[in-house]
């Protein structure tokens, strides 16, 4: 059952089953790495129209497994879009109002330039021939997307967690192209904790023999149980111990008593067994190197002399953020912080912090007061922006 | 943070002393009707610092720019300068640190506009002085142990530390217990004893 998918992934890296954009010579991406990226492919998806200002925009950045499939059923899995919750006809990000624009981030694995695409210099996959990514590469890259459209000034830039870096990165080096910004479940950094989960996943993706110094496709093979355990330790950053307990307890799995062995004997075993199996489906391995990478640099008061108000001087953007009280990936005072350097920045803010015990993971559930805060802030940088109702 | 149980009488008053367009920083915004009254009739740019997290949330789920935060502790964030009017309307007493906060808004806003409750008003002076107890009234509900103002001025104790502070007391206007002004031409003792609030814009 697994073959099939696990195929089709590979078919969605070159020629993916949503529209892309390609970039010859003489439009290569540079990098951060200091080197040029070209030929590179951008995967996207859009819903609804551009009306004629070309002023009714909203990129949506996605996060670390993400890809462009948010308001549509991912050709891969069969599952709705990842924020299906929100944005579509009539949702709180109406794709009746709005030009909704997403794509998949330079160094993913669903259709625009990754380590799992076909180098054409040598007509294998990248794999780690390809120069890390950051999160500024990536941004580099929507912007040359965003250019392709005649967008000028996108309305709005959104994304949670290191889509929100996305975000971040947007305001910082494009301010006057994002007209308001929305970083939700983010930092402007990431902590030496988050760095350290990454490198036990990045270790136990290249502590598996079928990785093979990232050449696994040549060897018709993939490091299914080292990403496995990576999605595991991951996913379990992405709760929080109030809610595994609420879900889970000591709960046991389809038996009466323990069995003194190493199966799942637990629930919360068995749950993570189960999203490390499905998540190696969709997901290639040196992608997941290449995206918790980007996030592990990212970095933006360092890129501004150490002081955060720096990385927004001047700005005019609009900024509403949110976090959530039980997020100890990107705790409230990660917000709080960049809350603090665009006040001092003389920026618009919103700061919104709502109470859940869901985890970094609330971001992508249906929160009522997630919802709310989106609904207003968004409408009101509507009306400032001239667009009707 | 309304942190006494009247509804709000000074915001037209404290509204009408600031001029259309202006950028405007409300310290204490609490529902968010000042910032809202504002923008409707002004247009200001507007944002708010609020200490309550629930009236933050509500806040901008109505579209308005207000962020989470305490006015003894966030005010530092902000440049000088930053605002046209920084607005701290009935928060002054509740804060722990009344002359920073204020030294902080006279340094944020080009104006300051401050209104508080006036404990000179002679109700609060008749309650100490006749029943020897803490005042409890319809506009001060809160007991003395559980009250949320715990640096209560008077008009004169205020305007002494506008003075201490080297600020400018460009108007003041003292209100009675409908929201009415109360003559302008009055000596500071007059309004100290019949004024229930005061509002003030300062400059430094």
């Amino acid at each position: 059952m697994a073959a099939p998918r696990a195929a089709r992934t590979n078919t969605e890296v070159d020629n993916p089953s949503s529209p892309v954009l390609r970039f010859g010579p003489d439009k290569p991406l540079k990098l951060d790495a200091g080197t040029l990226l070209s030929p590179f492919q951008i995967a996207y998806q859009t819903y609804g129209t551009l009306n004629d200002a070309r002023s009714n925009a909203i990129l949506v950045c996605h996060a670390l497994t993400g890809d462009q499939h948010v308001a549509n059923t991912n050709p891969v899995t069969g599952k709705p879009g990842w924020w299906e919750v929100l944005i579509g006809p009539g949702k709180i990000i109406d794709t009746s109002r709005f030009f909704v624009i997403c794509s998949n981030v330079i160094g993913g694995c669903l259709g625009s330039t990754g380590p799992a695409s076909t180098n054409p210099a040598t007509g294998k996959p990248y794999g780690l021939g390809l120069p890390v990514i950051t999160i500024r590469d990536m941004v580099r890259a929507q912007q040359m997307l965003v250019d392709h459209f005649g967008i000028e000034k996108l309305f709005c830039v959104l994304g949670g967690s290191m889509g929100g870096m996305q975000v971040l990165q947007w305001a910082s080096s494009y301010p006057e192209r994002v007209f308001s910004a929305l970083p939700i479940a983010t930092g402007a950094r990431h902590s030496s904790q988050n760095i350290a989960f990454h490198e036990v996943g990045r270790q136990a993706v290249m502590a598996d023999p079928d990785w093979n110094g990232g050449k696994y496709f040549e060897h018709g093979k993939r490091p299914e149980k080292g990403l496995a355990v990576a999605r595991m330790a991951a996913h379990i950053t992405y709760l929080s111990e109030a809610a595994l307990h609420r879900k889970f307890g000591r709960n046991l799995q389809d038996r009466e008593a323990l069995t003194f062995g190493f199966d799942a004997d637990f629930q919360i075993e068995s749950y993570l067994r189960h999203q490390g199996m499905t998540f190696v489906d969709r997901f290639d391995a040196n992608s997941y190197l290449y995206m918790t990478r980007s996030m592990d640099y990212f970095d933006l008061a360092a890129d501004h002399g150490g002081r955060l108000a720096d990385a927004f001087a001047g700005t005019r953007t609009r900024f509403c953020l949110v976090s959530f009280t039980s997020d100890w990936l990107f705790p409230t005072e990660e917000s709080r912080s960049i809350v603090h350097a665009l006040n001092a920045a003389g920026a618009s803010v919103s700061f919104v912090e709502i109470e859940t015990d869901r985890g970094h993971d609330a971001f992508l559930l249906d929160e009522p007061e997630l919802f709310a805060a989106i609904n207003g802030f968004i409408g009101s940088a509507a009306r400032a922006r001239g667009l009707s109702a | 943070m309304s942190v006494n149980g009247s509804q709000r009488v000074d915001l037209e008053v404290v509204a009408n002393l600031i001029p259309p367009r202006s950028r405007v920083l409300d310290v204490g915004s609490g529902d968010g009707s000042l910032l809202e009254l504002l923008q409707d009739t002004k247009q200001v740019d507007g944002r708010g610092l609020e200490l309550s997290q629930r009236g933050v949330n509500e806040c901008v789920a109505r579209g308005l720019s207000v962020i989470q935060g305490d006015a003894d502790t966030d005010l530092e964030f902000y440049p000088d300068k930053g605002f046209d009017f920084v607005v701290l309307s009935q928060t002054l007493q509740a804060t722990r640190n009344p002359k920073l906060v204020l030294d902080e808004l006279l340094r944020i806003g080009n104006r300051a506009i401050v209104s508080f409750p006036n404990f000179g008003h002679w109700r609060v002076r008749l309650s100490l002085f006749v029943k020897g107890r803490m005042p409890v009234t319809k506009d001060l509900p809160y007991s003395w142990y559980d009250t949320p103002n715990i640096h209560f001025c008077t008009i004169r104790d205020f305007v002494n530390l506008c003075e201490e502070l080297g600020a400018t007391v460009e108007k003041a206007t003292a209100l009675d217990a409908n929201g009415q002004k109360i003559g302008l031409s009055m000596p500071w003792w007059f309004w100290n004893f019949f004024g229930q609030q005061a509002v003030f814009l300062l400059r430094r």
